[in-house]
């Protein structure tokens, strides 16, 4: 037995409201499995589970607002049969097809997607839900309401004789909330739907604050006054955050300028031979390099907790993400030392997508070891960023700019890019930030072995 | 031995007894009729002593011929008087059923509205007390199933003292049902009751997660009951019908509103009884709000048996309607 408890989604958070369960009493679970949505100051955020097993009992309602660490379900571990062990493929019940849990299949199924055609960004390449949700061709509100399976000739979805059982109630409320009841599990007689799955699924009532991704026309009063509500929440979240940051961790900062032309040069052979979907931005290659470099320098790479250093087993890069309408998230490229650039400009890509439509998952928000912000696409040359607590340090990347450069004696116009680094003094002093700063620029000097 | 009692604390049967001496004493159109009624006090005692209060013109003895006298009790009421008829119990009432249905709930309708018929009929009902076949019988239902008469369940103390006074003022003939099980029940009456409203029923106890709906002799075991499930956090909410007749839905929908379950507890055998009349209005009128089947626990489908434990199993008991209630609450 286990349970499922709030996570702690940001060193900031301390409390979140539970908006949406996407799991039910007997549903099986794996390790990695999104469970629920919640919401924080910040964004919705998707949670992963921790545990395998199945699911005994859900002991918070949609809507309820608890404190970090309090227990939100309860899991059953010793119901369920082992996990495969990680680097075997995950669903053994589809030799072949990719990975993904029956909770995802269930969904792509509902949504008339082909997971064949998904790519998943999961742990071992499974797909996982958000990856199923990004496929949905704009169909995606946010609820658990999905597109038919087929474009509906008729009002019946349901083929006759697979009437859902469901209590007079439970079909009302359902209704109401315009939710389809055989997405819901029952838990009443022979499996019979009764209010409480109902609720379950929906929540009381619907998110406070809808997902920003859908730009869909929308009654404005209510829904800009929500957007304006988590705006300003959203600002007093990073504000808190980076006052703390800034009068807790003496920052030092060094700053470089690293010259590009090897890694543009290379990049630009590379792109030529491939169609351009899959070509590369200098942003995958500077992402890896930093991965690689916080790998080499470890001490930047961690946490500063209770007054000491804790270095990271792995390097979550964390990416700073300015949401449209304000605000900043950095979730972590997990193992992003590990990714080729291709792989981390796909992650890239995936990230920044769900972040500004406030699907990001738990671990991807708590996990980063340390970040990268990157203003270039802004046009400002160097920025010297607040470190992200309880992490150590931030690097901080400008503008790919041309400038007359000397290499060897000889002077030419090339690319060179400012690279900063803003670190934990209590951590680690400046010649280990030039350590890390320097292994940065002599990673982008040989750009084939990134 | 009951006036020792009634010295001590009231019963049900000392809060009836008040309420006909005061029906007596306030209006001489009033008059009580039935079998041993007067010198031995009623086969229940609730009589005792009226006869020597207010003489033999006002408390009357009848000849053992229940559609005699009932007949002669609708006549009196037609004639301007105010009769109290008495029914040993509700199965000896079935020889006055011609008196009650053809004449008594009837006539007003077949007269165009010239005749009525302000007629108060008292009798027992209900098992419990190994009195056997002939007289454990509850046929509530089959007396709420006739238009033209008004049926009540007094189920308190409260109600037994205060159901009578607006029984007698209503123009229509109103059937009175005492649960034979209730008579020696103590309690302190409320010092602030006030003539019973005739048309609502009551929630003897309020509740959120499941709503216990009965009426007359089962009213304790549903609180016994409620109590029992509170113990396991489930709150019961206890509807008591009160007025069978015309049955008060609205209370009982409102409640299940709240609670979305219901189990109706009767004593009366299930099958075409007040428990499916009430089942049936929930599932007309509050379907939506229902989260689980109606249930129901009844009296089994056989004669009251004579034998206590039989008689027992034979009757709705608190661990079967705990058992109802835990099923619908899931």
């Amino acid at each position: 037995m286990a349970e499922f408890t709030m996570p702690a989604l940001g060193a900031d958070m301390t409390e979140g409201t539970l908006l949406e369960w996407l799991v039910h009493p007997g549903d099986r679970v794996a390790r990695g499995d999104i469970v629920a949505v919640v919401d924080t100051a910040k964004a919705a955020i998707e949670v992963e589970c921790f545990e395998t097993g199945t699911v005994e009992r859900l002991l918070v309602e949609p809507g309820a607002t608890v404190p970090v660490g309090a227990a939100m379900a309860v899991i059953d571990t010793v119901k369920s049969a082992p996990e495969p062990a990680p680097g075997l493929a995950p669903e053994p019940a589809r030799a072949g097809g990719p990975g993904a849990t029956p909770l995802v299949r269930h969904l792509a199924e509902d949504s008339g997607v082909d997971l064949a055609a998904v790519h998943g960004t999961g742990p071992g390449g499974r797909i996982t839900r958000a990856d199923v949700v990004a496929a949905v061709p704009g169909k995606w509100t946010g609820k658990r309401q999905v597109a038919p399976r087929r474009p509906a000739t008729g009002a019946q979805a349901l083929p006759s004789g697979s009437r859902v059982r469901a209590t007079p109630l439970a079909r009302r409320v359902a209704a109401e909330a315009g939710l389809d009841l055989a997405t819901v599990t029952g838990t009443g007689t022979d499996g019979a739907v009764r209010v409480s799955d109902v609720r379950a699924v929906i929540g009381t009532a619907s998110p406070p604050t809808p997902p920003p991704t859908p730009p869909a026309p929308s009654p404005e009063s209510a829904q800009t006054r929500a957007a304006a509500d988590r705006q300003q929440a959203m600002r007093r979240a990073v504000g808190d955050l980076m006052a703390r940051s800034k009068r807790e961790i003496p920052h030092y900062y060094l700053s470089t300028t690293v010259g590009l032309s090897p890694a543009i040069d290379w990049l630009r052979a590379r792109n030529r031979q491939l169609p351009v979907s899959k070509r590369l931005v200098p942003a995958a290659l500077l992402l890896k390099a930093a991965a690689l470099a916080a790998r080499e320098v470890p001490q930047l790479n961690g946490f500063w907790t209770d007054g000491g250093f804790v270095r990271a087993p792995a390097v979550h890069l964390g990416v700073a993400v300015a949401l449209r309408g304000g605000g900043l998230v950095a979730p972590a490229i997990h193992d992003a030392a590990d990714l080729s650039p291709a792989e981390l400009m796909a992650r890239l890509r995936d990230l920044v997508t769900r972040a500004r439509a406030g699907r990001l998952r738990g671990s991807e928000t708590t996990d980063p070891t340390i970040t990268v912000t990157s203003l270039g696409d802004q046009g400002v040359e160097a920025v010297f960023g607040v470190i992200y607590p309880p992490q150590v340090a931030l690097v901080g990347l400008g503008r790919v700019v041309e400038r007359p450069w000397a290499v060897d004696g000889m002077l030419g116009v090339r690319p060179v890019v400012t690279a900063t680094l803003s670190a934990d003094h209590r951590a680690s002093d400046g010649a280990t930030g030039a350590r890390y700063l320097a292994a940065l620029d002599r990673l982008l000097q040989k750009p084939e072995e990134l | 031995m009951t006036g020792a009692k009634a010295a001590r604390e009231p019963t049900y049967r000392d809060a009836l007894r008040e309420a006909l001496r005061e029906a007596l004493a306030a209006d001489e159109r009033v008059f009580l009729m039935g079998e041993d009624v007067g010198r031995y006090g009623g086969a229940f005692g609730v009589s005792l002593g009226l006869l020597d209060e207010f003489g033999p013109d006002r408390v009357r003895d009848t000849p053992l011929s229940e559609s005699a006298f009932v007949g002669a009790g609708v006549g009196a009421a037609i004639a301007g008087l105010r009769p109290i008829v008495e029914v040993m119990t509700v199965n000896f009432s079935l020889l006055a059923l011609d008196q009650i249905l053809n004449n008594a709930a009837t006539l007003l309708h077949m007269s165009g509205g010239q005749v009525a018929v302000p007629l108060v009929i008292r009798m027992t009902t209900g098992a419990g007390r190994q009195l056997a076949a002939q007289h454990s019988h509850s046929l509530e239902g089959w007396y709420a199933h006739i238009p033209g008469i008004r049926v009540l369940a007094p189920a308190t103390l409260d109600d037994a003292r205060y159901m009578l006074a607006p029984a007698l003022a209503d123009p229509d003939p109103v059937v009175i049902f005492e649960h034979g099980s209730l008579y020696n029940v103590t309690g302190t009456p409320d010092p602030g009751a006030a003539p019973v409203d005739l048309d609502s029923a009551a929630v003897r106890r309020a509740g959120s997660d499941v709503t216990l709906i009965t009426h007359g002799g089962s009213l304790g075991k549903a609180l016994e009951a409620a109590e029992r499930l509170a113990t396991d956090s489930i709150e019961a909410e206890v509807v008591d019908l009160r007025t069978l007749r015309p049955l008060d839905d609205a209370t009982a929908l409102a409640s299940v509103a709240r609670t979305h379950r219901a189990v109706v507890i009767d004593e009366g055998w299930r099958t075409a009884g007040l428990s499916a009349e009430v089942a049936a209005r929930i599932a007309e009128q509050g379907f939506y709000d229902l989260d689980a089947p109606v249930e129901r626990v009844c009296g089994a489908e056989v004669p009251v048996p004579y034998a206590r434990q039989l008689e027992e199993a034979a009757l709705p008991q608190v661990a079967g309607i705990v058992a109802a209630a835990r099923r619908a609450v899931g």
